[in-house]
């Protein structure tokens, strides 16, 4: 690869880690209290009273799906945000008038979100720690899943960036649609204990596969095959990609 | 070489306002270039065109000889840009936005710090390189934004309105720091709304209106077709009665009068008579700057031939 792509996608990257990381209190903390509140409500609190889900402790069952609720959320919110704020303050225009080609840009933000993503799934996991053994079934699974599904979600914040016109519309995106998908996606419950229509419908929610695919990584055990799971991904990863590159390339929002 | 040629450059903004219809433009290499025009002529929406920052609709513009459509990214090596809006990152420090900008043009992090001391302390920004760039007065970020468009060492630097708002210390220094840089053989192109500053600063002109241009020329052709000058004068007492033969005249007030000086008479002749009528100066100044009064005309002639269409 061409060193002023190198050094570019560098630059890019490593200005979105150092804004997520200037502003910790904002991007790194409130995950941690959620999901340590996630554990002491739902795993040790109501968790001990459900008994096991299928074969698991409530607790080890719910905490893939806690780590990969919090790499959705923040894998979104930190490349939808950056980029509108990019395009508020007007410093898009940084890139647009310099060399760097859409691909490496689209890239350079997507590595944010995915650090970001990454660095807060280590955050939980630690958390995790301090209430459950936790299992690692596949440390390549994991961390495959982990990259597409923070990639997928990173990209589509990038993508509600670009039609963004004000703050609010970075927040209707994850407030009406990844939150109830995340909650509907397996995360506390598994889809076996759904009515076979409420399974069949389950089945339409990405989400779905991202958790169980996660889940698979750690418990060795999914509702979903671990290879339907990562096929979805990459096809749904190729899609949102071209879509995104579509957009930055015409411009769509930040060139007149 | 030109550094920058434009050739049949159209813009049809979404709603169908046409702001920039069919220029042609040409800037030699190293020259100091002025863009002048009112507001909405279409000076930044040819600047955004030529900078990316704007689809054109029709044209062609190439840079050092790189044609946009066929090498962006040479030519876009040779272009800096300071803009009119300040458009950098807040809450980022003078040291980051910079070194980040050297990036995206890859020049690797070492030499771009080098970079920073450099055209930070050229720009009497040094000592501020750790603060927010939300801190810095209107004229600190308009010096930074200078900076940042010289961190990968551009041969043509394009700035739009450089020195709107900045008071006329920092406006004085900025004008000698662009001397410098362009004796040093950056090729500037300039728009302003202080006409002095183009007519001090710029070796050739444009002026555009409606998405035209009106004129195209050299600073002191330009300057030469103008024939008449308007002086005035202050004077001691009873400037309304004072006539001046072969002059037009006018008095605006007891102790203030304007005369219309053709160039080829010179003012001998006003101070003669002025003496002549115990009229005692105490002061005169021009009514306009000459460049000032040219551009009104031009534009003005311009109104003219578009309420005749």
């Amino acid at each position: 690869m061409n060193s002023l792509y190198i050094t570019a996608l560098k630059t890019i990257w490593i200005k979105e880690c150092t804004r997520f990381l200037r502003i910790w209190v904002q991007t790194l903390v409130p995950p941690a209290i959620t999901m340590t509140l996630y554990f002491i409500i739902f795993g040790s609190l109501i968790g001990q009273r459900i008994g096991t889900m299928d074969g698991f402790t409530y607790m080890e069952f719910i905490v893939p799906g806690l780590i990969m609720m919090s790499i959705i959320t923040n894998s979104y919110s930190n490349v939808s945000s950056s980029f509108f704020s990019a395009k508020f303050q007007r410093n898009i225009e940084e890139l647009l008038v310099s060399p760097v080609p859409t691909w490496v840009i689209l890239l350079g933000f997507i590595g944010g979100g995915v650090a970001r993503a990454s660095l807060i799934g280590i955050i939980v996991t630690i958390v995790s720690l301090f209430f459950v053994d936790v299992n690692i079934h596949s440390f390549t699974v994991i961390v495959i899943t982990l990259l597409l599904t923070s990639t997928l979600f990173a990209t589509a914040g990038l993508i509600n960036g670009v039609f963004a016109k004000t703050f609010d519309d970075i927040s209707v995106v994850p407030t009406f649609i990844l939150t109830p998908l995340t909650y509907l996606g397996g995360v506390f419950y598994s889809l076996t204990l759904l009515p076979e229509f409420w399974q069949s419908v389950s089945a339409l929610n990405p989400i779905v596969y991202m958790v169980n695919g996660f889940r698979f990584g750690f418990l060795g055990a999914s509702d979903i095959s671990f290879t339907t799971a990562l096929s979805l991904l990459i096809v749904f990863n190729a899609i949102v990609f071209f879509v995104a590159y579509r957009l930055v390339d015409k411009g769509v929002g930040i060139r007149t | 070489m030109n550094a920058l040629q434009i050739s049949g450059l159209q813009k049809t903004y979404p709603g169908g306002v046409k702001a920039v219809k069919g220029i042609d433009l040409c800037v030699e290499q190293g020259d100091f270039f002025a863009l002048l025009g009112p507001n909405g002529a279409g000076k930044s929406t040819t600047i955004g065109v030529i900078c990316s920052l704007v689809n054109k609709s029709a044209g062609s513009v190439s840079v050092f000889d790189y044609d946009f459509e066929k090498e962006p990214e040479k030519a876009k090596q040779c272009i800096g840009l300071v803009p009119q809006e300040f458009n950098f990152n807040q809450f980022e420090t003078l040291e980051q936005i910079v070194v980040n900008q050297a990036g995206y043009y890859g020049v690797p992090r070492g030499i771009a710090k080098e970079r920073a001391e450099k055209y930070l302390k050229q720009l009497e920004l040094w000592e501020k390189r750790s603060a927010r760039a939300r801190e810095l007065s209107g004229g600190m970020k308009r010096r930074l934004m200078i900076a940042r468009a010289l961190m990968h060492e551009p041969k043509m630097l394009i700035l739009d309105e450089p020195t709107a708002g900045v008071d006329i210390e920092v406006r004085r220094s900025m004008w000698s720091f662009l001397q410098k840089i362009n004796e040093q053989g950056i090729t500037i192109i300039l728009t302003t709304h202080y006409l002095e500053e183009a007519e001090m600063l710029c070796r050739n002109i444009a002026i555009i209106d409606k998405g035209v241009i009106v004129e195209n020329t050299s600073m002191k052709a330009l300057l030469a077709t103008l024939n008449i000058e308007t002086f005035v004068f202050d004077i001691e007492d009873n400037a309304s009665s004072i006539v001046i033969d072969g002059f037009e005249t006018r008095a605006l007030d007891n102790h203030t009068i304007e005369v219309d000086v053709p160039k080829v008479e010179g003012l001998n002749p006003v101070f003669e008579a002025l003496s002549q009528q115990d009229a005692k100066v105490m002061s005169m100044r021009n009514k306009a700057n000459r460049l000032e009064e040219l551009f009104v005309r031009l534009v003005e002639s311009s109104k003219k031939e578009s309420a005749g269409e």
